[in-house]
């Protein structure tokens, strides 16, 4: 892999309550390369979103970004002055949420929109930034874009409103898109537009994108690595085609095999026994022990940190070098 | 545009005659006009013209038509108490409390909103804290207590600020005004401070309430991952989506103002419409009961009417289809 655009170590984000400290995510660590598609998966609650959050420093107060550090193109970008990360977000991080119908503010045309955040990143002349607003408009296939432009928010229909919430993300061109769960709120029929649509701008503009789902299928065709997330942890990382292939970690292993055949796509996951653990009630050891099959004492003692597992990356047991002698891994 | 602000002007038409109803039966139900205006001694001959003079003899309707009919006209009778015309007493009055309430608004509006929009930003600032504690005090406080605690302090202790009376006026044409002279603006100071400060933490409290939740908003949090100025974020973004339910409030706390400046104008001795409205109350003196009333109406009408053109102004989604029914 070349030298990561984006890169995650042992990120950990609390949130102080008046019962303690809630640990949200513990020691989270990936990267991204530039112009890769890194897809993150896992059930509600698992810690996708605020991991989003932590990059783009917008932990939402009381929580806080407790150890770790984040890098983007190899210098820190956690706990910068307000300022300078302010600059950072829209130019060098984009971000694309859940819900059209509520990211764009609706006393606002959408020109006026795109036309804001390419100047305020840009410093273009407002001819110039109008132009780039239409261009922007026509990238992400609004019909008569230079006509639409003049449009509000609602006069648009819920999938082009996603569409042109995708143009606001990058019409400052950043090299890294974060797209939190962008088709779960949308019509099944426009769902794939939209990541389809995802899948060509940033193939096309060569931008890495983080994309958080619950839908595997769609990781499966848009994603280059995969990473599942559990109970505020990664639970395995790797190729998308190895995970999918031959998942390491029983937790991934469930998922897979509650991915629904294709059309029916909406069903969610978490067909696997049991719920995720509260944060407060995390079980010692491996966080997955009370739900996996192969639990075995060293789960219930001692937690597992990622480790090597084939063509992948497993926070299990099963994979520590002594536990493979005595028993071989086939999850 | 056009089309809206008419069918908002005849919508108003009945609610404009509903109050005249009520204006007029003031001159059937209450007090006796006739007995007043004739005094000790008459006789049933006299008392029999004036009846008929004053169209006392005339059924219900017609009687009230007329008196529509005058009033449209300017003419809302003469004054029992002051035998004068109520027009005349009425445009003596109105600049005064015209220029009062305006002054007390511009203040509520212009000082409310931006503590409103800091007390929201940064809520958990000691400042902000100490703006929510005092609005407490002014919204509990009644009016006639903070303006004799004003007197107390700014006119009797200090020698600041005169205490009653609009000062000089200079009048230009039928309208007198105290704004251009030193003595009128300092006159107007304490009794606006007055009519304006319920008004004031009002707004204030509720600019802070929808700033709360309209910055916790997927598109002021979009906003904020486009990397947009905090300023643009907070006075572009945020302020102009609580304007909505902010006008509406500030509209009828506005007419309130104009309607209900009784009290402030009884205790700095304004010679506005309240105090008009409160001698005029004492000496039951229908006429100018009944032209206040159908005024404060008019007055009321006028500031839906603005508020609508506001809303309409403000939020793109009310301009679609018929476009301008408020939320
Ligand atoms: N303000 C908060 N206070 C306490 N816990 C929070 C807060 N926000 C999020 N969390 C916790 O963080 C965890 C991860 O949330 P999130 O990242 O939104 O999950 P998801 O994977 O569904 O996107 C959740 O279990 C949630 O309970
Ligand atoms: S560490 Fe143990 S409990 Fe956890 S996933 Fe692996 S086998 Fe299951
Ligand atoms: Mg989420």
């Amino acid at each position: 892999m070349s030298a990561p655009l984006l890169e995650v170590r042992g990120l950990t984000v609390e949130f102080p309550t008046r019962r303690g400290i809630l640990r949200a995510l513990d020691g989270v660590s990936f990267a991204i390369a530039p112009g890769e598609v890194l897809g993150v998966v896992g059930e509600s609650g698992a810690g996708k979103s605020l991991t989003g959050a932590a990059i783009i420093g917008l932990l939402a107060p009381p929580g806080r970004i407790a150890g770790g550090s984040i890098l983007l193109d190899g210098a820190r970008i956690d706990h910068l002055p307000a300022e300078a990360m302010r600059r950072i977000r829209g130019r060098r991080i984009g971000a694309i949420f859940q819900d059209p119908l509520t990211t764009l503010n609706p006393l606002y045309t959408i020109g006026r929109q795109l036309i804001e955040t390419i100047q305020t990143h840009l410093g273009l002349s407002g001819a110039d930034a109008r132009a780039r607003a239409v261009h922007w408009l026509e990238e992400v296939g609004i019909p008569a874009a230079a006509r639409r432009i003049d449009a509000y928010p609602h006069e648009f229909s819920g999938g082009q409103r996603q569409r042109v919430v995708i143009a606001l993300a990058l019409c400052a061109e950043p090299r890294l898109v974060i797209a939190d769960e962008p088709t779960t709120a949308l019509d099944v029929s426009i769902q794939a537009q939209i990541i389809a649509l995802l899948k060509r701008l940033a193939r096309e503009h060569t931008t890495a994108v983080m994309l958080i789902t619950h839908d595997m299928g769609v990781i499966a065709e848009t994603a280059d690595r995969v990473a599942v997330m559990y109970a505020g942890r990664i639970a395995e990382i790797g190729p998308v085609a190895d995970v999918v292939r031959a998942p390491a970690h029983p937790y991934t292993a469930g998922l897979m095999a509650s991915i629904p055949a294709l059309e029916h796509r909406v069903a969610r996951l978490a067909q696997i026994e049991g719920a995720m653990p509260r944060l407060d009630a995390i079980p010692p050891g491996c966080a997955f022990n009370p739900r996996c099959p192969r639990a075995h004492d060293r789960c219930r003692a001692e937690r597992p940190e990622l480790m090597g597992a084939g063509a992948t990356e497993a926070a299990c047991w099963l994979h520590a070098p002594a536990h493979a002698e005595s028993s071989p891994a086939h999850a | 545009m056009i089309v809206f602000v008419i069918s908002r002007l005849l919508q108003a038409i009945p609610v404009l005659l509903a109050v005249g109803v009520v204006a007029f039966s003031m001159f059937t139900y209450v007090g006796d006009p006739v007995g007043a205006m004739l005094g000790q001694d008459y006789t049933e001959a006299q008392r029999d013209a004036l009846v008929h003079k004053l169209g006392l003899d005339q059924p219900a309707w017609e009687q009230f038509l007329h008196y529509i009919w005058a009033a449209l006209h300017g003419n809302f009778g003469y004054s029992y108490r002051v035998a004068e015309p109520v027009a005349h007493l009425f445009a003596v009055r109105l600049p005064a409390t015209l220029e009062l309430s305006f002054t007390a608004s511009v203040l509520a509006v212009v000082v409310g909103i931006p503590l409103g929009v800091y007390a929201g930003i940064w809520r958990r600032s000691l400042l902000s804290r100490v703006f929510m504690v005092g609005s407490l005090i002014g919204v509990s406080l009644p009016t006639f207590l903070i303006g004799i605690l004003l007197i107390l302090v700014f006119s009797v202790e200090l020698g600041w600020l005169p205490s009653f009376g609009r000062g000089h006026v200079v009048a230009l044409g039928w309208w007198t005004t105290g704004f251009l002279t030193w003595s009128g603006l300092r006159s107007i100071i304490l009794p606006a401070i007055t009519l304006g400060l319920f008004q004031l933490t009002l707004i204030m409290r509720l600019v802070r309430a929808e700033m709360l939740e309209v910055l916790r908003t997927d598109y002021i949090k979009f906003a904020r991952a486009r990397g947009l100025r905090a300023r643009s974020i907070h006075f572009g973004h945020a302020l102009r989506n609580t304007l909505v339910p902010v006008i509406t409030i500030i509209g009828l706390q506005l007419g309130g103002l104009i309607a209900y400046s009784v009290v402030t104008e009884t205790v700095f001795q304004w010679p506005g419409m309240g105090l008009l409205f409160i001698q005029s109350v004492a000496a039951a003196d229908i006429p100018v009961m009944a032209a206040y009333l159908l005024l404060v109406g008019v007055v009321f009408v006028v500031i839906n009417l603005i508020v609508d053109l506001l809303y309409y102004a403000v939020d793109p989604r009310l301009r679609i289809g018929r476009g301008g029914r408020g939320r």
